[in-house]
């Protein structure tokens, strides 16, 4: 397998430049997710390291060598669409011999290999049938399949999962973390969907108006949010953001509410730029019901997931605040109550958006 | 469960307020105005025509004789219909062929998001709208020996003039040409239509799988629009086999017999000598020919399919 290196990459549409000076590195075996809303220039990204755009500065190397000369066929990539782009017309064994065929691959090695894909894949009873006669479910093993046979550099994905039920995209992603598991092949998977990017990445590329915001493992991401927008986007429910004033002058800063409640953080108060105006940054689950809390509200709306709940409090300052509490919360609309904020899971974001939070070590 | 008894205990297909339910000869009232138009004017002539065949019917005055097979018999002993069977196909077949091909390397050509493509698609569809008088006004002069276009451009080559029209062997190829030019826009644009039908990611998945342009063309273009191919095929096989307007008035089927399509066949005999039995035959004999045309390339383009 191979690692994908862009090198200051950047991609303009007539004047508009979506794409400037991006500069990545994918190492080899690793599965990268390209994670942002629509629009952020992920799968544009994705696409000119296929080949299906042209990029208008920079360069990108395979292996070392240098690509976006070449034709997407002469990249040694294989990509996976999101409306999977089967061949209508072929069976599903001539879908996935097509690449071969026409690199003039031998008979038997294409039989042989498709055979193996079909095995992996389960897929081998659907051979000799077209694409219109397949559910989703299995339009998407083959396309994954016409992918594999090509034993390409690296796998592209584009929002392969996007086109399945809930229950369909669930299993189909626990069975590419188990192929990759099996292939340790190279892979760049482009989503929309912050829990497939959680779940699947060994390292998220957290993009935002063309730009990337942070990358990191998914806890990294998740734990060490480096902008405000990426604290927005990974995580469900969305991280809380209520704004703060910073009071004291120890080591640690120490954080007052808007109701004028305090809240000692384990954030480096050398690391805040002095003077700025900040807004604490808390998750749902570091946000519990205690009877010693430092924050009171009246609870709106409760919503029982299971194994917690979540309860959307109205505070004083009629902001709001999403806490958990157990699955078996006696939390009821109307009922007043008393929240602890764990400090060590706090964040500070600055107007321009930026993250600060505890150190490493201080985290589980 | 209680609507459903209540519905079930209700006088069958009339629910309380009066509306029916299920099948009223009522709602075929709104297909009567298609169906009086449909029947009159093309079910009840198509029968009449077969009978008419079956008469020999002088319109000059007016007798009307039943005549069995007569018509019929006569006509496959007629050189000159036979002539104008022969004709027929030849121009279909010289037509047919040459507005697949063409109007599909037109639509391969122009099936793209350029501001020249779209006036040249306007250009080759342009030249449908006129009528067969235009065109064969402007092909006459196209014609012209020695001063049409064609003589003038033949002349830079030195070539001596031809005249089309009138040379035994020229005369149904230049209807077919000026045929071609006029209405080749019609296949052209269902042919784009059917391309911008195709996604435009079986390309991409194409190019991703080192497919050439030629092997994408005939692996992946070409088998996503058979059904525009055979509509296109069966379309004009039905339109050519009516020739008419053009070898009317480019060579009123001359010289010799060579230009004379069925259809100028069956007007002449019609409605110049007044002969409506034999025209009958003739007009059937045509629907019969073109009937199993259609038929033949409908199934052998289903057996190609089912393949």
């Amino acid at each position: 397998m191979s690692s994908i290196e862009l090198d200051r990459v950047s991609k303009r549409f007539g004047a508009a430049e979506v794409i400037s000076d991006l500069s990545l590195r994918i190492e080899s075996g690793e599965f990268v997710v390209f994670l942002g809303a629509s629009g952020c220039g992920k799968t544009t990204l994705l696409r000119m390291i296929a080949g299906l755009e042209r990029i208008d500065g920079g360069e990108i190397r395979i292996d070392g060598e240098r690509v976006d000369t070449l034709p997407p066929g002469a990249r040694g990539v294989a990509m996976v669409f999101q409306h999977y782009a089967l061949y209508p017309h072929m069976t599903i064994f001539e879908n996935m011999a097509f690449g071969l065929r026409n690199i003039g691959a031998a008979r038997d090695e294409i039989a042989r290999r498709v055979k193996e894909a079909a095995r992996v894949l389960e897929i081998e009873p659907l051979l000799q049938r077209k694409p219109g006669q397949l559910s989703g479910g299995q339009r998407q093993r083959v396309a994954i399949g016409r992918a594999l046979v090509k034993q390409p550099k690296a796998f592209l994905f584009d929002e392969p999962l996007s086109n399945l039920d809930a229950a369909l995209r669930v299993r189909t992603r626990v069975e590419l973390a188990r192929l990759h598991q099996q292939t340790r092949a190279t892979t760049i998977f482009v989503t929309h969907d912050q829990v497939e990017a959680m779940t699947l990445a060994e390292r998220i590329v957290v993009m935002n108006a063309r730009k990337i915001e942070q990358i990191g493992s998914p806890m990294e991401i998740y734990a060490w949010p480096a902008t405000e927008f990426v604290a927005r986007f990974v995580g469900s429910p969305s991280m809380n953001f209520l704004p703060v004033d910073i009071v004291g002058d120890g080591e640690f800063a120490v954080v007052k509410l808007a109701g004028g409640e305090t809240l000692p953080t384990r954030i480096p108060a050398g690391a805040l730029p002095a003077g700025a105006s900040f807004r604490l940054g808390i998750r749902a689950e570091a946000v519990r019901p205690d009877a010693q809390g430092a924050l009171t509200g009246k609870v709106e709306v409760v919503e029982r997931l299971g194994d917690r709940t979540h309860l959307h409090v109205r505070l004083a300052d009629r902001s709001t605040i999403i806490g958990e509490d157990s699955g078996m919360s006696r939390a009821a609309p109307g009922d007043a109550v008393t929240l602890r904020l764990d400090p060590s899971q706090a964040h500070l974001f600055d107007a321009q958006g930026r993250g600060y939070q505890a150190a490493a070590e201080a985290h589980p | 469960m209680t609507d459903a008894a209540t519905l079930g205990a209700a006088p069958p297909r009339t629910s309380a307020k009066g509306v029916r339910n299920g099948p009223d000869w009522r709602n075929g009232l709104f297909i009567l105005p298609f169906l009086l138009v449909y029947v009159g004017l093309l079910v009840y002539p198509l029968f009449w025509g077969m009978w008419i065949s079956l008469l020999t019917y002088d319109m000059f005055d007016k007798s009307a004789i039943f005549s069995g097979l007569d018509n019929f018999r006569n006509l496959f002993s007629d050189t000159i219909f036979l002539g104008a069977v022969r004709n027929t196909f030849v121009f279909v077949l010289l037509t047919v062929p040459t507005f697949v091909v063409i109007g599909l390397a037109l639509a391969l050509a122009l099936n793209r998001e350029s501001r020249n493509a779209a006036v040249l698609r306007a250009v080759f569809f342009g030249a449908s709208v006129l009528s067969v008088t235009i065109v064969t006004i402007i092909w006459k002069i196209m014609y012209l020996p020695g001063r049409g276009l064609i003589s003038v451009v033949l002349g830079l080559f030195g070539i001596a003039p031809i005249s089309f029209l009138t040379t035994s062997s020229l005369a149904l190829p230049a209807i077919a040409a000026a045929t071609v030019w006029w209405i080749i826009g019609l296949p052209m644009m269902l042919f784009l239509a059917a391309l911008q039908q195709i996604p435009g990611e079986l390309y991409e998945a194409a190019v991703l799988d080192n497919a050439s342009r030629w092997r994408t063309l005939r692996s992946i273009t070409l088998p996503s629009i058979t059904r525009t191919f055979v509509v296109v095929v069966i379309y004009e096989i039905v339109a050519q086999f009516q020739l008419f307007g053009q070898a009317l008035l480019l060579t009123q089927g001359g010289p010799n017999n060579t230009s004379r399509p069925i259809v100028l066949f069956i007007y002449e005999t019609g409605f110049r000598d007044w002969n409506l039995g034999y025209a009958a035959a003739a007009s059937e004999v045509l629907f019969l020919l073109m009937a199993i045309a259609a038929m033949a390339q409908y199934v052998a383009s289903r057996r190609g399919e089912a393949r």
